[in-house]
Order: structure tokens, then sequence, then C-alpha cells
């Protein structure tokens, strides 16, 4: 089954996300769409899959235009997808999940979950994708989550599967998994729409590719397209994600963790008494698969948990058991996963975002009053230092772009005296202009000689800003490595095998 | 200049179309609810003269009760303002309760327990004011002090127990509001609270030492409460607008979870709103009991608790529109009892306006709907939580 | 011991630890330190049901602490449980029931306690509650918050007062009264899923909306023209033949009207369908994840405004029962808050059909027992006695049940291409 899209085009308030993109997949082809964060590859698929609607433009299939307005009109038409952000209710099992929407009823009404999980079998041992029916979802790793929706999809009979983002959660070797199982079922006449901004994966599977660039298609390639022509295709300019990293003594350990534990309001431990340090000077990065315990450690540094065993030594100082406010005053700049949930507070104008953890300072308050004229005053030359895009310090910060807001976190986290910078994910979602400033201003913070701790699951960016790398598997971290290590050895812990040669330190 | 009054028309576009809508529905109902109205179906012109004739006299009633009556105007021009002084002495309660809930709104908690706290107030404040001899100035302070305080604490506890058990604040004032009740009930049958000599549920009256002085003379019952009730909204406002204390609640009630992040203790603050939301509240029972009442009596609270929770909402939760709408409501309720007793439409006709008024406040997208507008604004809708927020 | 470490282990813990101190506290208060000093009698017969056991007497200090010991033996059931990690809600259940007996032959020494008529009594006080916690239920499940009960209580109860009186048969009340819920519910299904009101704020503004509404048409209508308007006749009690003469279940079960059988039949069928048909899992799977159940062609505001209207119907049928299904006369504000009891109820029983039933079960029979007391006439304030419903709700929420979760997106609008 082939898919065509012709002049779609779909705007929000003033801001283009498609501009009249054209597009054709063909039968039995693995066709990737190429572009970084925020150039509208998410918008197209939604308007294909009757997430969204088009302003304008026609989706054909086989050659004849279909209207797709709801997501049962796409499955209808053999359209399935996997999304980004899984759509899997996460207290049912997978056969519940799997049948939910085209339900199958016995005698009485009452749902048959028999021929659901006889369903789930047969497809399983036709893709080589096992999965236990009556496993509850929320208890099932990310891969095998991703499994359940690749099922759910194929349960539906979709001719046309689209990947959206389908590797950012996986380990290389499962991402290895997946390339393949993508090949089986383009073997098997499957069309597949690939969305990512990973080069490597695009050249490994796709045969052909379509990038896309603020809204609009910019080329059509073959994957033997080198990365760098990709990747300046892809952004607009060339572009170097590898960062110069000048080489300078480092200090001593700034940052000490020892047997630190982190459990779960019902007691289970998600951190298993992990052991590490950070010198004056350095950047460690944790990496791994997401889910394995990174963001609750993370969050443990500045005792944003709740249940927190072991120690956290701060340049010699115990601050396991302090307030949040008193962990971030002692020292800690913290950069939140999540920006829209824990880094700013929507509402609020950009002033009053940079003073949320400061407000209690002077100058930005004497006693209980607060100076509006210092904040905002402050307010203007952070907007400066930080190049924060914006009209006026007054707008509320909701109406930034995601890497505007992100500089206002950072720009919030480093006015204060700080030893060590924690970030956890900070270019998550970002565009290329945005990732470059902030791997910048990290590396400016480890020149300058505070300790940087850098939670991030993206390889690329760990191998790059990386002095020492920590692997973390099941809330372990299995191993201390140098930043030479290769992709294969780091991706092996990843998937938590540890061999004699990447020792623990 | 063009540009100000164009804001200033969108700002009071919602308001205004929500008055239009709600004052529309309500006569609805009082025309066909009036049987001589409803009598004259037969003929459509007879029966849209006598609709407009029955409507138009209960908001007659409804404006005479509440602003100005010029049949009261017998001596002189001024004594017609009696209705509107019985408005403001209905709204000082209404202004400080709904003071109460704005600012449990602008910390993200909804209390609907100002009610209880009300009570608390009213007791604490006629307790000392019955009890004690003292001097002028330094009684009504104490009394209130003391209603403050019980209220504070009857208001805190709430924040104590979602601070620290994570119980919704919805559920716990609605019991508590119960528990109130049933306490002050019982309170008026001890010894200590029932006046000498009486059976009825009352307390004895405060001291004259403890009483607010009268603003208007011995004719009217309008009293100093209604300055304190505006000082409480200028306070209410410093606070949220030029203290830390205020921006800690302002970021805890729009985003938690990045105010904890950012080290702002969520626990304190819940606490604290809520001690302060029952201050707030609390002095309304004190106003309401050293200034018109006098006495404790087991209604003392009337339903001011309730209706604070309309006023905070119509409002938008901000200090100056408490106030405004706290008027306003003060002035239906006033103008409705007088309309039940000269064109028997039954008082609780307004309760459905109110009603009406703020459904439509919180319903901006229905209010758009309706007049098929473009532009609607409505940046500040309020919002609660739900049950895991 | 095994360490207890989860928070909710600690909480159950903090649980067994005050019901086993309040059992030893009652063996020693009413049992040894202040026992009643005449004989309990407790009734068993309410109707004509076969007779075994008519009376039970006892010596009030005998049976506190038989009681007690009762109670103390289930605790330490419960502690042993506890250690090895199994269920403890059942010998709880039964320390709570041991503590309670031993309180009741305490205080009511010299007296008559009708045992069965308190339990019927405290199921007939449930009613309402159990309807409105049903309707909270189907709502919330699916995401709608509903604060509304009380309001759809009210109309309800409204209603089918009038209609059953201008029909002269409360069959026409009874079949109105559905409607009436369910007009409430279109409001609130119209507003909170088409426009996005705040569904906290609806909720209390559509309470508003019919206490001021049934007030004004109750002054306006019901009280000067009572004949006509407000003077419903009432169902008759049809007990269900033999089932209705077994001892104690008989009359408690069994020796009822029309509404309260109705309320079996709907709890049921809210359970049965909830977890066993295509319209619970898409009901469930719609207030978990809306987004998921509409990438596989779930029409999610649909469902929502469909359960909301049928919460309605179900609320109106417990609105009923306050007027046709027992009292029948409309009385104002006659719900006097029970909407807001059923929706306790509902989270007390943590959004489940069969937890929200026995925490509205609790509610009326605590209410009961209060009236129940000061009728025999005992030493407590009657203020106090009432308050217990209420103070019970704040330890349940506080305490017992603690972060409960609400089904994940209750309370949030949905629209397509909003958050993801």
């Amino acid at each position: 089954m082939s898919l065509e899209l012709r002049g779609i085009t779909k705007t929000f308030g003033s801001f283009t996300a498609n501009d009249s993109i054209d597009l054709k997949v063909e039968t039995g082809q693995i066709h990737a769409i190429l572009g970084e964060n925020g150039a509208g590859k998410s918008t197209l698929m939604n308007i294909v899959y009757g997430l969204l609607k088009a302003d304008s433009g026609e989706i054909l299939i086989d050659g004849k235009v279909v209207d797709i307005s709801n997501p049962s009109d796409a499955l209808n038409v053999g359209i399935g997808m996997v999304h980004q952000h899984f759509m899997l209710i996460p207290v049912f099992t997978v056969a519940e999940n799997i049948m939910l929407g085209h339900e199958k009823s016995s005698k009485l009404r009452v749902l048959d979950l028999d021929q659901a999980r006889a369903a789930i079998r047969a497809i399983s041992e036709d893709f080589g994708l096992q999965v236990d029916p009556d496993a509850i979802v929320e208890t099932l790793p990310v891969g095998i989550q991703q499994k359940v929706e690749i099922i759910k999809a194929l349960i539906y009979e979709a001719k046309v599967l689209i990947l959206d983002e389908p590797t950012a959660v996986l380990t290389p070797q499962e991402t290895d998994e997946l390339l393949n199982t993508m090949r089986d079922l383009k073997n098997k006449g499957t069309s597949i729409i690939f969305i990512t901004h990973k080069l490597r994966e695009v050249r490994a599977v796709a045969d052909q590719i379509t990038i896309i660039r603020r809204g609009k298609v910019v080329a059509a390639v073959s994957p033997e397209t080198s990365e760098g022509e990709l990747a300046s295709m892809m952004v607009g300019r060339a572009v170097d994600l590898s960062p110069e990293k000048y080489q300078h003594e480092m200090g001593g350990a700034i940052l000490e963790v020892k047997n630190l534990t982190v459990r779960d309001a019902l007691g289970a431990a998600i951190v298993k008494g992990v052991n590490f340090h950070v010198n004056a000077g350095e950047v460690l990065a944790v990496a791994g698969v997401q889910g394995n315990g990174q963001s609750e450690l993370a969050r443990a540094l500045i005792n944003l948990e709740d249940h927190i065993e072991g120690s956290i030594l701060l340049d010699g100082e115990e601050i396991r058991g302090a307030s949040i406010k008193d962990s971030l005053h002692a020292g800690i700049a913290f950069i939140p996963e999540s920006r829209e949930l824990d880094g700013v507070i929507g509402s609020f104008s950009i002033a009053e975002n940079l003073i949320l953890d400061l407000h209690e300072l002077s100058p930005y308050s004497k006693g209980i009053n607060l100076s509006a004229k210092v904040m905002q005053s402050e307010a203007e030359k952070r907007v400066a230092e930080f190049d924060i895009r914006t009209q006026s310090i007054l707008d509320a910060v909701s109406t930034l772009s995601g890497g505007n807001k992100q500089k206002v976190v950072i720009a919030r986290e480093l006015s204060r005296p700080i030893k060590v910078l924690v970030a956890s994910q900070p270019t998550r979602g970002l565009d290329v202009g945005s990732i470059e400033f902030v791997h910048e201003r990290i590396l400016a913070e480890r020149d300058a000689g505070r300790g940087v701790i850098l939670f991030s699951t993206e390889l690329d960016e760990v191998i790059a800003l990386a002095d020492r790398i920590a692997v973390m598997y099941r809330g372990e971290i299995l191993g201390i490595v140098d930043s030479k290590v290769t992709r294969e050895e780091l991706g092996l812990l990843m998937a938590g095998v540890t061999s004699a040669k990447v020792g623990a330190e | 200049m063009k540009n100000t009054i164009s804001r200033i028309g969108q700002s009071i576009k919602l308001p205004g179309l929500s008055f239009l809508m709600a004052f529309t529905i309500t006569g609805i109902i009082i025309a066909v609810s009036d049987e001589k109205v409803m009598n004259k179906i037969g003929s459509p012109i007879e029966f849209l003269k006598s609709a407009g004739a029955s409507v138009g006299n209960a908001y007659l009633a409804l404006f005479q009760g509440s602003i100005y009556d010029n049949r009261l105007a017998k001596s002189n021009f001024f004594e017609g303002f009696y209705p509107f002084f019985e408005t403001l002495v209905t709204a000082t309660p209404l202004i400080l309760t709904g003071l109460s809930v704005a600012l449990a709104f602008k910390s993200g908690l909804f209390n609907i327990g100002a009610q209880g706290q009300f009570i608390f107030g009213a007791i604490g404040a006629s307790y000392v004011g019955f009890r004690f001899e003292l001097p002028v100035g330094i009684h009504i302070l104490a009394a209130a002090l003391a209603g403050i305080v019980l209220a504070a604490i009857w208001g805190g506890l709430v924040g104590f127990l979602k601070a620290k058990t994570g119980a919704h604040e919805v559920i716990l004032t609605i019991m508590l509001n119960y528990i109130a009740a049933f306490f002050i009930l019982w309170l008026l049958k001890t010894k200590t609270f029932l006046r000498p000599g009486r059976i009825d549920p009352i307390a004895p009256e405060v001291a004259d030492s403890a009483k607010l002085p009268l603003l208007a003379g011995e004719n009217f019952r309008i009293h100093a409460g209604i300055f304190i009730a505006l000082a409480a909204a200028l306070f209410v406002w410093w606070l949220l607008t030029k203290t830390t204390i205020g921006y800690k609640f302002r970021a805890v009630g729009a985003n938690s979870q990045a105010a904890r992040t950012a080290g702002i203790s969520v626990p304190f603050v819940i606490t604290s709103t809520m001690m302060i939301c029952g201050a707030l509240a609390g002095l309304g029972g004190a106003v309401h009991v050293l200034g018109s009442e006098h006495a404790l009596n087991t209604d003392v609270a009337g339903s001011f608790g309730f209706d604070a929770i309309t006023v905070a909402l119509l409002g938008r939760a901000q200090p100056l529109g408490t106030v405004f709408a706290a008027l306003l409501f003060g002035a239906l309720h006033t103008g409705g009892r007088m309309m039940q007793s000269n064109t028997g439409v039954p008082l609780d006709i307004v309760v459905v306006t109110q009603g009406l008024i703020v459904l439509f406040i919180a319903a901006p997208m229905f209010v758009r709907y309706i007049f098929r507008l473009k532009k609607l604004n409505a940046s500040t809708s309020l919002t609660s939580k739900g049950w895991n927020g | 011991m095994r360490k207890i470490r989860s928070n909710v282990e600690k909480r159950r813990l903090q649980g067994v630890v005050i019901i086993s101190t309040l059992a030893s506290l009652s063996f020693l208060y009413f049992g040894i330190l202040k026992p009643g000093k005449e004989a309990t009698t407790f009734g068993f017969v309410l109707n004509n049901e076969w007779v075994i056991i008519k009376e039970w007497v006892i010596s009030s200090q005998t049976g506190a602490r038989i009681f007690s010991i009762i109670s103390l033996l289930a605790s330490a059931i419960a502690i042993a449980a506890l250690k090895k990690g199994r269920s403890i809600s059942v010998p709880v259940a039964v320390a709570s029931f041991g503590i309670l007996m031993s309180f009741l032959t305490w205080i009511a020494s010299g007296k008559f306690i009708p045992f069965t008529g308190l339990l019927q009594g405290g199921l007939l006080l449930s009613i309402p509650l159990i309807f409105g916690a049903m309707s909270g239920l189907v709502c919330e499940r699916s995401g709608v918050i509903n604060i509304a009960i009380e309001g759809q209580l009210l109309a309800s109860a409204f209603v089918s007062a009038v209609v059953a009186s201008l029909t002269g048969l409360s069959w026409w009340g009874l079949l109105a009264a559905p409607f009436a819920g369910a007009a409430i519910s279109f409001l609130l299904a119209t507003f909170a899923i088409k426009f996005s009101v705040d569904q906290v704020i609806l909720g209390f503004v559509i309470n508003v909306l019919v206490i001021g509404l049934t007030d004004f048409l109750y002054k306006k209508l019901l009280i000067p023209f009572q004949n006509t308007w407000n003077s419903p006749p009432t169902f008759e009690v049809i007990p269900i033949p033999i089932l209705s003469k077994i001892p104690v279940v008989g009359p408690i079960l069994f020796t009822h009207t029309i509404v309260v059988y109705l309320m079996f039949v709907i709890v049921s069928g809210v359970t049965f369908t909830l977890y066993k048909t295509k319209w619970g899992l898409r009901t469930r799977a719609v207030g978990e994840h809306p987004t998921a159940a509409d990438t596989v062609g779930i029409d999610v505001n649909k469902l929502r405004f469909r359960n909301v209207m049928i919460a309605g119907f179900i609320a109106g049928v417990g609105g009923a029962f306050y007027t046709v299904g027992s009292v029948g006369a409309f009385g104002k504000e006659m719900t006097a808050g029970a909407g807001f009891i059923a929706l306790a109820a509902l989270i007390f029983g943590k959004w489940s059909p069969i937890g929200a039933l026995f925490a509205a079960l609790l509610f009326g029979f605590a209410t009961n027992l209060q009236s129940t007391l000061s009728i025999i006439g005992v030493a407590i304030p009657s203020e106090f006695m009432l308050m217990v419903p209420y103070i019970a709700t704040i330890i349940a929420v506080t305490g017992l049940v603690g972060r409960v979760r609400a089904p994940a997106a209750d309370g949030i609008p949905y629209r397509r291409g909003g958050a993801h």
C-alpha cells in the first residue's frame, strides 16, 4: 500500500508547523523522515493519523484521496502508528491494551480476553515479538512496551506503519533489534514511515529519506548520503555537535555520593546503593536507557525524592536529608528533566521565573518585602547574557519556545554561587541551536572549575561532553568508564552486560 | 487612549455578558412562575406585557431594596440610601470570607471551609466580647483577635492535614463545616454560652465596649466593619504582590511541582495559606458579631461561607474583584428581601442569579459560543486541582 | 520480623496498632474500670420473620469483655497477617466490629438495643449515598469529576415528588426522577466536556443553582399549593417471599421498597459492567489515558458525555428515594449534604464500586447509630454523635486511606492535540 501526501499545511496561530508538504511512501519501503526537534515531523504524522486536522492538502492511499479526520479513519484505511509517548494504559494488562477499541465479547457481553490472548500470541510468533499477554503494562520495561505498541498496530492489520522517534528509549542493542523488525515487516509488505533525528539509524535502514526543516520539505535523498550532508540539510548550516573540549587540570572531589539508595512510595528501591564522585572541573555523564533510575538519582542529589538513604557530600559536607532549598543554596544548580513541569511556571513572567529559587536572597528581597525593581533589572541582565529571545521580561514564560524556556532555567540556576551543576536531560526536545548553547554552557561551567553531573540518554551527547561516563542499569551504576570508550562497549553496559574490559572504577 | 478603552471593553465583556444572560434567565423564571402572567398565556401581547411588569417590578424592588429607595427619603435625600448601607452591612462579612476563598485559590487550594472558619471566628469574638470587660479600643481588638486565632487554627488544621497526609482539602473543608455547625449547636446549650434566662440557643450580647462603632448614626446599621474588610482586601493584595510569602503562594498555586523543585516548601505554603484563609474568614465572623449581630446564635454564619465561594469566583480571586463581587452579591441578598416581601418572588431566586453569573464567568468558551465572539479576554480563568492535584 | 519499609505498610501498621490499642482500652474501660452495672438487651426481631432468637440479654460488663476479647484476638490475627504480608481487611473488620459492640453493650447498660433495626435503618440511610457514589463513580472512572451529586439528588428528589403528586402515582415519580438527574448531568457534561469548565468549580456552581431553584420553587409552588404539588404517594414495602423471613438478614436486606432493590441491581450492574464489558474497559481507559483511547478510535468525549448522563440517571433513582421511596413530601434542601458524603464515600472506597458501597454503608450506619442512641437516651450530647460520620470521613481520608490515586485523567478536559 502506498501513501502520498500533497500540499499538507498546518498552522497554529501565527506559527506554520507544516508548509505545503509533499511526500510519497511506496509500498514495502522504509521511508525515513528526518528533521530536528520542532521541525514539524510529529505534527505531520498526527495529521496522517487523524489526530490533527490539516488546514489544507490531501492524503492519498494507493492513488485515491482519503478523508482522515480521526484515528478510526486512519485505522480503517490501514494506517497504524507507534507514538513517541506510548499510547498504552499503564494499569491495564497487555491483552486489555491490545483489545481496546475493537473488543470482542463472548456471550452475556463479557469481554473475550482469551481471544485477545490468542491473537497476541499469533502476532508474536509471526514477527518474533515476545510478550506476556497478562502482564500489567506499567511493570514492563520500555523496550517491551514498545513491542506491545507495535503488536497493537499490527493487530489492526496496518499496511502503513508510522514509527515516531521509536529509538529514543532503546539501548543500542534494542535499537538494532527494532531495525531488524522493521526490515522483517518491510519484507512482508508493510510500508513504514520512520521518524527520527538520528542519522546513523536512517542510513542503516531507510530506502528513501525526506528531510524536513521548519515545516518544509528541503530535500529528498537516498540513504547513501553522508551523515555530514544529512546533518547540514537538517539544520540548514554546517553543524558540529562535538564541541571543543579543552584539556585542563581537575580539582579534587567536589561531590561524593556513597551508598545512595532511593525508594519509591511503595518502598521499592529505584536507585540501589550507588557510589561515585565528581571532581571540580569535570563532567561526569550518567548514561543509560531511560527508566533505569537516572531521573530519581538526579532528583535525589537535591533531596527532591522522599525516601533517600546513604550519603551525599558536597565539598565534604553532608547534605542528604537537608531541605531542597538548603541543598540548592549549599551550591548545587539543578536543571530538571522536565522544563514544563519542574523547571518553569508557565503563567509567571520571565522575571518572576528567574527568581524562583532566589527570591528569599538579597538583593531580591528584604525581610518579606519583595523588590519588583531589583527583580526586573536583574532579569534584563539575564535575558541579555543568556540570549533569551523575548519581547519583554514581563511576558509569561509559557509564550517562549522550548529552547528559550531552558535558557530561563539555566540562567536562573547559574546566577547564584554554585559548586556543582546537576543537569538532567538538558537538551531533550531542543533544536540544534539551543543544544549547542546548552553544551557550551555546560563546558563553561566545567572549565570554570565546577563539578558537572550530566544525566543523558543521548549517547552522542554523553560522548561529546563527558570526561568520565557512569552507566546506570536497573538502579545500579554498572561501571564508570573513560570517555574514550566505544559506543559498542557503552551499549553493552547500558544493556546490563558487564565484562572484564569495562571494569568498575 | 483608544487602546485603553478597548482593553477595558475587552475585560468587562465577559462579566457584562454573563450578567446579561443571568438576569435574563432569572427574569424568565420569575415570569413563568408567576400565575398572573401564566394566566394570560392565551394572548401573546397581554402575556408579554404582564411578564414585563412582573419581572420589572421584581427588579425594581431588588434595586430599591439594595441601593436607593426614594420612598425612604422622608426628611432628606440621604435617608434613601438606607438600603445601600444595608447592602454594605451584608457585603462586609462577604468580602472577608470571599478573600479567604480567593487567597486559597491563589495557592491552588479550593477552600470550601470558610463557613466553618467563620463560625469559629464568631465564637471567639463573641466569647471575649461578652465574658470580659476591657477598655473600648482594646476590647474590640481582643475580641477580633480571639476570633481570628480560633479560625486560623480551624483553617490551619485543613492545611496541616493536607500537607501531612495528602487528603484533599475539598473533602476536609466540607466535613469540617458540618463539624463546626454541630459544634456551635452544642456550644450554645452550654452554661458558658447560653444567655441567662433563655432556652433558645443564643449567647449573651457582647459588651458595648466590644461593639464596632456605627458610621451613620443610630438609624443605620452600617458599622466600621466595612473599613476592616477593605483593609483586609488591601492586606491580601499587598501579601500576594509585594512579599516573598505571596510569591511562594502564587508559585505553588501556579505550578507546585516547579515551585518545589526550586526549593519552595509546599507543606509550608499549604498550611500557612489555610491559616491565613481561616483568619480572614474568622475575621468575617468576628466583624459580623461585633458589628451587626452582637450576639452569637446558631445561624450566625447564614450562608456567608458558601456565598464566599461564588464571590471569589466572580472576583476572579483578585482582591479588588472580590470586593466588587461581594458588594454585588450583598446587594442581591439585601434587595432580594425587599423583592420577596413586596412582589412575592422568593428571595432564593437571587441564589439562582448568583449561580448563573458565576457559571457563565467560569465558562468563557460558552459565552463566546452563545454570542459568536471571536475574541474574549479570559486569561485569568480559575482552575482548581483535581483529586490528584 | 520482615522489615516494614513502604508507606503503605507503615500506614497499615499504624492502623493495626490503633485498632489494638482501642481494643485494649475498651476491654479496660468498658470491661474493668467503668463497667455498666445492668444488663444490656439486644433485640433481633423486627417484623414477622422466623424467630430463632428474639432477644439476647447479657450483663453489660460481661458482654463488653467478651466483645473486647474478640476484638483483641482479631487484632492479634491482623498483626500476624501483617507480618506475613497477607491481607488484613477481614481481621481488622472483625476487630472494629468487636470494639463497636463492646461500646454498645457498655453504653446501653439497662437499655434495649434494636440490633436488627439498627442495621436496617443504617442501610436505609445509606441508600441515597450509594446511588450518589455510583453516580460519581461512573463519571469519575471516565475522567469527569462529579461534585454535583448533591444537585443531582436534590433535583431528582424534587421532580419525583412533584410528578408523583401531580399524577398521584409513585411510579411516575420514580420514572421522572432519573430524567431530572440526567438534566443536571446534561448541564455538567455540556459545560465540562464541551466548554472545558473547571469541573470542581462547575460542580459546586451547579449545586448552588439547584439549591436556589428548588428553594425558589418550593416556596413559590410547593408550600402554597401543597395538595397539588407536594403530596406524593410513597412505595409500599415488598417483602421478598421466603428470603424476608430469614432472621436478621431478612428484614435488613429483603423487606424493602422497589427503590432499595434497585440499589442492589445498580451496584452489581456497575461492578460487572465496569470490569467485564467493553463499555467498562473503554470507560476505564478514557479515565486513565484518554489520548491512548483516542488513538485506537474511541471517541473520548462522546463516551464521557454518555457516562455523565448515565450517572445522572443513577443519581436520580437515589433522589427518588428521599420522596417516593421513603417520606413522601419534598422538603427544603432535604438532601442536606448527602451528595458530599457520597463523594467522600467514593474517595474512601478508592473509586471502586464495592469499596464505595461499603464506605456509604458505614456512613449510613454511623448516622443511624447516633439516632438510635439518642432515642434510647444515652448520655452523649447528640451534636457530638452527629459529628461522628464527618469525623470518620476525615479520619478515613487522612489516615486509613492516605494518598489514594484517582483515575489518572480525572478532571482533565480532553482536547485532541493538547498535552500528549
